[in-house]
């Protein structure tokens, strides 16, 4: 980065401006909490259960972007796509064969075929053109999206996940809630802890984090970064298909479903910092969390609510919260 | 930090670069460093060097072609790929000489439209029916502010963290427009917005339409044109270039990119004005995704090496949207353009443009070799 940001916002705040900025912000957000808990707990526990359900989703899509990113400085805005993609291509093989695990496995898998042959096929020939990449990303989505509607149509189809996750468990305070969606926060965490066991106990876990903060060197080491590389993207696209499973079962799939999911993870990363898994869970339950209540709250204005929260972030901290300097 | 944004898309070479240089300010007296005959001799030399005969060409063609196309050609393939075109403009100026790939330049437009819907008379009661022409002021001050704050959230970050904020700007503003029903009117958006009528001419007609989005579209490229031999725009170019060595050399390098992007936001507000004219509507939809991409897509078919890239991006972009039709049907038009942008980014960096560029030298070696390597003018 360029000298001239030396000049913008200092990064290290002051410790009178960090309390001037927590009040300013968590004052407020302390003063609602505590009317809506007396207004009315049981929709404030809800409303928080959902933002968290939510979080779960956006940090399962993320993280794979994030990956890619930190890793490949490629920003895959086909990420939405390949969440598109790997819903269809579950539902097909739900459909066909009637289990959902199966349908879960072939989101995965498909979603991950397809990121390794991009990288494979095509990005590994514009190595250190991350501009081109992402435009090349822009063309895909397109078509992905368009090929998508063509074959499947305009039409929202559910899956049909097994009846022992289907059902209501209760709960105190916000009574009943729906079982698949404590499966998917607990789905959710599994895969955080996954991927950090695979990224900081593995070898190849090991490659990525050194290639995440030294591309050039990794490769000096003698280390095969193209394989490197397209273990992450089929990893991270994978984390996209997967997704698409999962979250169209809490939800449903449709054509448009990819921008949406295209732009939660693009501000989840853009908060918690790109290229940190971490970073994605956070950033995805300050937005999750943030939208829920915003949909509860304040209907015609949630976005409002994501949007400055990122634009807070950007402000403060332009590299997310937990991003590091290029 | 140097990002592949400068490398890839717009390496305008340092020879070109170089001799841009003495024609930073036009004077019409000869260049001293080239030595050039007396002043008179320079003064032609200069024009000529200007306005070249396929610029009166170009010109004329596009002053009598409403009298020789029909309405439809006139319309919906003429005015709407001018109007495209200046938004796209916008783009080109901030990503082709400012090294800044925005994708918000639509949602700019966007917001010009809606705020003229707001203002102007249209079919729903939230607009406030106040005189035309205070909406347009009041549309192209608001969309140019907001596409300046645009700007200076965006430019915190480089390369393609630009492109990742822009687009997330952008489709939160596509979703604030949706769901958003006191102010934007939700999903419905604005219908049947009135065009002004001036003098008894209705501008929405065919040939005065034609003419307003063409006066603007040749008031856009010359001021970009301009903009980009005089200091400012050289300076920009600077910092596309190494913001750090702009930055030693004591340029301000933030305010000049946000300076670019209020520029910019100008000039995309003047297009988001003569879209919601041309369409007679605004609404989510006209900010969604695929509009913000369309426009990228535009300036990259083009070309972003050169002001008139955008123009030429958009009369193509809006032939193959209406003949689509005859190709691969209406509902394939995405696929389509998805793949002639794919082919365009993955063989031809520098767009339309480039492969214009190229045939030329191509043509320029076959027939005159003694010539080769001579200037380019592209």
């Amino acid at each position: 980065m360029g000298e001239e940001r030396r000049r913008s916002p200092p990064i290290r705040m002051s410790r009178f401006w960090r309390w001037f900025w927590t009040l300013v912000i968590g004052l407020p957000a302390v003063a609602f909490a505590v009317w809506a808990l007396a207004d009315n707990a049981k929709l404030f526990f809800s409303t928080a259960m959902n933002g968290l359900t939510l979080a779960a989703l956006y940090f399962l899509v993320a993280s794979g972007f994030t990956l890619v990113f930190g890793l490949m400085r490629n920003v895959n805005l086909a990420h939405g796509s390949l969440y598109l993609l790997g819903a269809y291509v579950g539902y097909v093989i739900g459909d066909k064969t009637g289990s959902w695990l199966l349908a879960v496995a072939a989101g995965f898998a498909s979603a991950a075929l397809f990121g390794l042959v991009l990288q494979v096929a095509v990005f590994r020939f514009m190595h250190g053109e991350d501009m081109r990449q992402t435009m090349v990303t822009i063309g895909l989505s397109i078509m992905l999206a368009d090929i998508l509607l063509w074959i499947f149509g305009g039409e929202i189809y559910t899956f049909d996940p097994p009846r022992a996750i289907f059902g209501r468990t209760p709960l105190p305070i916000v009574e009943v809630y729906p079982t698949y969606r404590l499966v998917l926060l607990a789905m959710s965490a599994a895969i955080g802890v996954l991927l950090w066991w695979f990224l900081n106990r593995t070898r190849v876990g090991m490659m990525i984090r050194a290639g995440v903060d030294d591309r050039g060197m990794l490769a000096a080491s003698g280390v095969d970064v193209q394989f490197v590389f397209a273990v992450t993207f089929a990893i991270g696209a994978g984390l996209a298909g997967f997704a698409g499973v999962v979250g169209g079962t809490a939800l449903s799939i449709a054509p448009g479903e990819d921008t949406r999911y295209q732009l939660a993870s693009l501000v989840v990363v853009i908060v918690g910092g790109m290229g940190s898994v971490v970073g994605a869970a956070i950033g995805a339950i300050l937005i999750g969390v943030a939208e829920q209540f915003g949909l509860a709250y304040a209907p015609t204005y949630s976005v409002v609510f994501t949007f400055v929260i990122m634009a807070l972030v950007l402000a403060f901290r332009p590299q997310g919260i937990l991003g590091r300097r290029a | 930090m140097n990002t592949g944004a400068g490398r890839y898309a717009w390496p305008a070479s340092a020879r070109e670069r170089v001799s841009a240089r003495p024609s930073v300010h036009p004077s019409p007296r000869p260049s001293p460093l080239r030595g050039e005959g007396v002043a008179w001799d320079g003064a032609w030399r200069w024009i000529g060097r200007r306005i070249g005969l396929r610029h009166v060409l170009v010109l004329l063609a596009v002053l009598i072609y409403p009298w020789v196309a029909t309405p439809f050609f006139t319309f919906q393939i003429g005015a709407q790929a001018l109007a495209l075109g200046l938004i796209a403009l916008s783009l080109t100026f901030l990503a082709g000489y400012g090294g800044m790939v925005s994708l918000a330049q639509m949602t700019v437009a966007g917001i010009a439209g809606y705020m003229f819907a707001i203002f102007a008379t249209s079919g729903t009661d939230i607009s406030l029916r106040w005189p035309w022409g205070l909406a347009v002021v009041l549309a192209l001050v608001i969309a140019t502010v907001c596409g300046t704050l645009i700007g200076w959230f965006s430019v915190r970050t480089e390369g393609i963290y630009t492109i990742m904020i822009t687009l997330a700007i952008g489709v939160a503003f596509y979703y604030l427009a949706q769901q958003n029903y006191s102010l934007f009117n939700g999903f419905q958006g604005f219908q049947s917005v009135m065009t002004p009528a001036v003098g008894g001419v209705e501008l929405r007609a065919p040939i005065p339409f034609y003419y307003l989005s063409l006066f603007w579209a040749l008031a856009g490229y010359f001021f970009v044109a301009y903009l980009l031999r005089a200091p400012f725009g050289v300076a920009l170019q600077g910092t596309r270039d190494n913001p750090r060595r702009m930055s030693a050399l004591g340029f301000n390098v933030t305010a000049h990119r946000v300076a670019a992007y209020a520029v910019a936001g100008v000039i995309a507000a003047v297009g988001g004005v003569l879209m919601v004219w041309y369409n007679g509507l605004v609404s989510p939809g006209s900010v969604g995704t695929s509009w913000l991409i369309n426009i990228l897509i535009i300036a990259v078919l083009g070309g972003m090496r050169h002001p008139i890239g955008p123009f030429i991006g958009a009369v193509v972009f809006v032939l193959l949207q209406n003949f689509a039709v005859d190709l691969v049907g209406r509902e394939r038009f995405n696929l389509l353009i998805g793949a002639v942008f794919l082919v365009i980014v993955l063989f031809s960096p520098d767009g339309l443009l480039g492969w214009w560029a190229q045939g030329r030298r191509y043509l320029q070696a076959q027939f005159a070799p003694a010539r080769s390597g001579g200037r380019r003018e592209m």
